[in-house]
């Protein structure tokens, strides 16, 4: 009897310790870990977008919960740096981080840290750090714009067509005066003069990311100005919403504003990040390098734009988006062309543009090659800001 | 307490008369069976909305304070539970003087970050400045005097003009906050990305080995010098005298005005200290989140510990430990960060709950002492009966406290 359960027991050990074995063997990447640092949580539009992408990252590539620990309301200070010691005590390779003002305390941590990974959205020193460890990625978001700008331009047009007396005038709400904001609105204005090459735009400034209020009011002073179509780079609800009381025409930004301003959206562009996420999950996982500046792009599905309006967006609009779409794809169009645009009566020839990043903000690197501005090539992170003709700054 | 009674009246339900004294050890089961009561009900909510099990709940506390397993994780989490309630307990001892002279001031957020903006200042525009220890100097003295001057404001109004200090303190705030985003945008102005100004690379506090320990050495000896000041010093007696009755202050020949613009003057003082070590010895930065709410917070921290400086460190300690416990199962189960929210309010409520059975005593109708209301002919008979019957409602109690 005794002698039976024993046996028994044996038995039961032994096929216990074939199914670890197993399972062990499934997943080769069971003991991988991904940290995720955000600077609010799912209430903010901007960090709900990468909570998605991450989540959207862990699906694609059959990670547990566990393996994926997101770490929400982290402030931009040296809460950020101990943030990323806490992950790496949980066993983390790899620590992403989403807003621009972690960035000098991931490269604390990553000078600490050579073994693990150090991946930071939006941020602009991994270049000229030269980190192993350390690694920026932004996204291509004017291509976007771009193609927004074309189907607002096609609405546009079709509103001066049925009513002569509109003035092609349109209007914009930008949170700061910096690159990433010029470059996007230059962008949105560029796509839109395709299709209406006399259209003029003015700009207003809120000084702020997210300020539901003044967006709004900044939105209906541009259209109390004469601004029949707006777009704006905020991300509060303020702009769309002010267009739909007006009954404006809206090109959104992070996301489809449908259900709340359903007779005036059109489209939305937005950077959808879990190709980024995936990507270095990938990488570390194979032990293979990261891309100090990594872009993603219309190409790699980091840049898109959301469904189109119902209402307001003219017939016809999709097909243009896709025809666009495919020549930036396929490098026969630029976004910034310079024959398309001029500064100061001119066509610009050679421009340099503050690429590394230094005290007093010195240009250093030469952008304009082959008729084309380089835009998020030398570096993820834009930095067009050249100001444009036929765009004026209201408020600045 | 029973020979309040009256009589005459129909006696109601629950009755409720005021509980004189009560031995320390038993207001301290009260509380600490509310906190338990609490801790038991968060743990049906978290069931019940996030499916976490009362193992887990329990071990997202243990995990999100102490850390799970390994040491350099413990250590990390440890030294984050005593940072979080080292700066919670020396904003709730700034706000603690106020409070105990019935000055309502809600503006110890505005006070810290206003001189955290100072210090940030000197070390902004003060490149020209070689030595690290005045560069220090410097910042100390700034915000020290930022903060009092934010908190003497509305002191001074309050001591001249009767001015409502708690909308006074408030609107300071707010002055702080966009005042802070106003110089971030002016320091970050021809900058990429985002109006952030990254970590100050000079000003930082000599951390001896660990960089809370400075810190949290210098909150203790707050927190004693407080509870030396409110307790055996003649200021703490005069802020206790105005805080009871300011006429009968006046009447005695404390000078009201100068007491309340002192004692704000010391709040600012230690608000100024917060912010100062905020910048040089935690943060390294600025944003218009570095006090992140903890300024209200503190207000509450206070009035739990009875605005007792010593019980504060207890208080302090509780409300993070709940932050942290609360934050460590919102990151496992992957859910909103309002939850911790949730259960950090849900143990508040239930331990201020307690205190109304710690200051009072419930007794409810008994059915013969209702039949002998009801019957009641004025006769001292029945006045008899109805004196002694509180008594076996509630045995021995009533004695015992008395």
């Amino acid at each position: 009897m005794f002698k039976k359960l024993i046996s028994l027991c044996l038995a039961v050990l032994m096929v216990a310790g074939l199914c670890v074995g197993l399972a062990g063997c499934t997943n080769a990447n069971a003991d991988f870990k991904i940290g995720v640092i955000l600077l609010h949580d799912e209430s903010s539009t901007y960090d709900k977008n990468f909570i998605n992408a991450v989540e959207d990252a862990q699906k694609a590539l059959g990670l547990s919960n566990s393996q994926v620990i997101i770490k929400k309301n982290i402030p931009e200070s040296n809460d950020c740096y101990v943030a990323a010691k806490d992950l790496i005590a949980q066993g983390c390779k790899v620590i992403f981080a989403d807003s621009f003002g972690h960035e000098d305390f991931m490269i604390k941590a990553a000078k600490e840290f050579p073994a693990v990974q150090f991946c930071h959205a939006t941020g602009t020193k991994a270049h000229t750090e030269k980190l192993d460890n350390y690694h920026n990625a932004f996204a291509s978001i004017y291509e976007g714009r771009y193609l927004a700008g074309i189907a607002a331009g096609l609405k546009l047009k079709a509103m001066m067509e049925a009513d002569s007396t509109i003035v092609p005038k349109i209007g914009y709400v930008g949170a700061f005066t910096y690159a990433e904001v010029i470059s996007g609105y230059t962008s949105f204005y560029l796509g839109v003069k395709e299709i209406v090459p006399t259209v003029t735009m003015d700009v207003q400034f809120t000084d702020s990311w997210y300020d539901e209020t003044t967006e709004k009011n900044a939105a209906l002073a541009l259209i109390n100005d004469g601004c029949v179509l707006i777009s704006q780079h905020a991300d509060s609800m303020g702009a769309p919403s002010a267009c739909e009381e007006k009954g404006v025409p809206n090109v959104s930004y992070n996301g489809s504003t449908e259900s709340s301003c359903p007779n005036t959206f059109i489209v939305s562009s937005r950077i959808d990040w879990a190709p980024y996420v995936e990507y270095i999950c990938r990488q570390t996982m194979a032990g293979k390098a990261i891309d100090t500046d990594w872009t993603g792009t219309v190409d790699t599905d980091s840049v898109k734009l959301t469904e189109l309006g119902k209402k307001a967006p003219v017939d016809g609009t999709q097909a243009e988006i896709d025809k666009y779409k495919a020549e930036l794809k396929a490098g026969t169009r630029h976004v910034f062309d310079t024959n398309n645009f001029t500064v100061g009566g001119e066509k610009l020839t050679s421009y340099k543009a503050d690429v590394d990043t230094d005290e007093a903000f010195t240009p250093d690197t030469e952008v304009i090659k082959d008729g084309y501005f380089h835009e998020s090539e030398y570096r993820s992170a834009p930095y067009f800001d050249v100001k444009i003709d036929g765009i004026t700054w209201k408020n600045k | 307490m029973a020979s309040e009674h009256h009589t005459t009246v129909k006696e109601p339900l629950i009755h409720i008369t005021k509980n004189a004294a009560m031995p320390f050890w038993k207001g301290l089961l009260i509380r600490a069976t509310a906190v338990v009561a609490a801790f038991l009900f968060c743990s049906l909510l978290a069931a019940l909305f996030i499916g976490a099990n009362p193992g887990e709940f329990i071990r997202a506390f243990i995990e999100g304070n102490f850390g799970g397993g390994a040491w350099s994780l413990a250590r990390i989490r440890i030294w984050e539970l005593i940072k979080g309630t080292a700066i919670l307990l020396i904003i709730s001892l700034a706000v603690t003087p106020a409070f105990r002279m019935r000055f309502w001031n809600i503006g110890a957020e505005g006070q810290v970050l206003i001189s955290a903006l100072a210090s940030a200042a000197v070390v902004y525009y003060g490149k020209g400045i070689k030595q690290e220890w005045l560069l220090l100097v410097l910042m100390l003295i700034a915000a020290v005097a930022a903060g009092i001057i934010w908190a003497a404001i509305p002191a001074i109004f309050k001591a001249l003009w009767n001015a409502n200090e708690t909308l006074f303190t408030l609107m300071m705030n707010y002055v702080a906050t966009l005042s802070v985003a106003y110089f971030l945008v002016i320091w970050t102005k021809d900058k990429n990305g985002s109006s952030s100004l990254g970590e100050l690379q000079r000003g930082h506090l000599p951390s001896f080995g660990n960089t809370y320990l400075v810190f949290t050495i210098i909150v203790l000896l707050t927190t004693a010098f407080m509870f030396v000041y409110l307790y055996y010093s003649k200021h703490g007696y005069e802020i206790s005298v105005v805080g009871e009755s300011q006429r009968t202050a006046r009447y005695i020949g404390i000078n009201v005005k100068k007491v309340i613009v002192r004692t704000m003057i010391l709040s600012g003082a230690i608000c100024g200290l917060t912010g100062f070590m905020l910048v040089a010895a935690l943060d390294h930065t600025i944003t218009v989140d570095t006090v992140g709410g903890r300024g209200f917070t503190a207000i509450i921290v206070s009035w739990l510990a009875n605005f007792n400086p010593l019980i504060m460190i207890g208080t302090a300690l509780l409300v993070v430990f709940l932050n942290l416990g609360a934050g460590q199962l919102a990151t496992t189960f992957r859910v909103s960060n309002a939850f911790p929210d949730v259960v950090v309010g849900i143990v508040i409520f239930f331990v201020i709950g307690c205190e109304f059975f710690i200051r009072y005593k419930v007794h409810f109708r008994h059915k013969n002492r209702h039949a002998a209301g009801a019957i009641h002919s004025g006769s001292d008979h029945g006045n008899d009966q109805e004196n002694a019957a509180p008594a076996p409602a509630i045995p021995d109690k009533g004695g015992k406290l008395k």
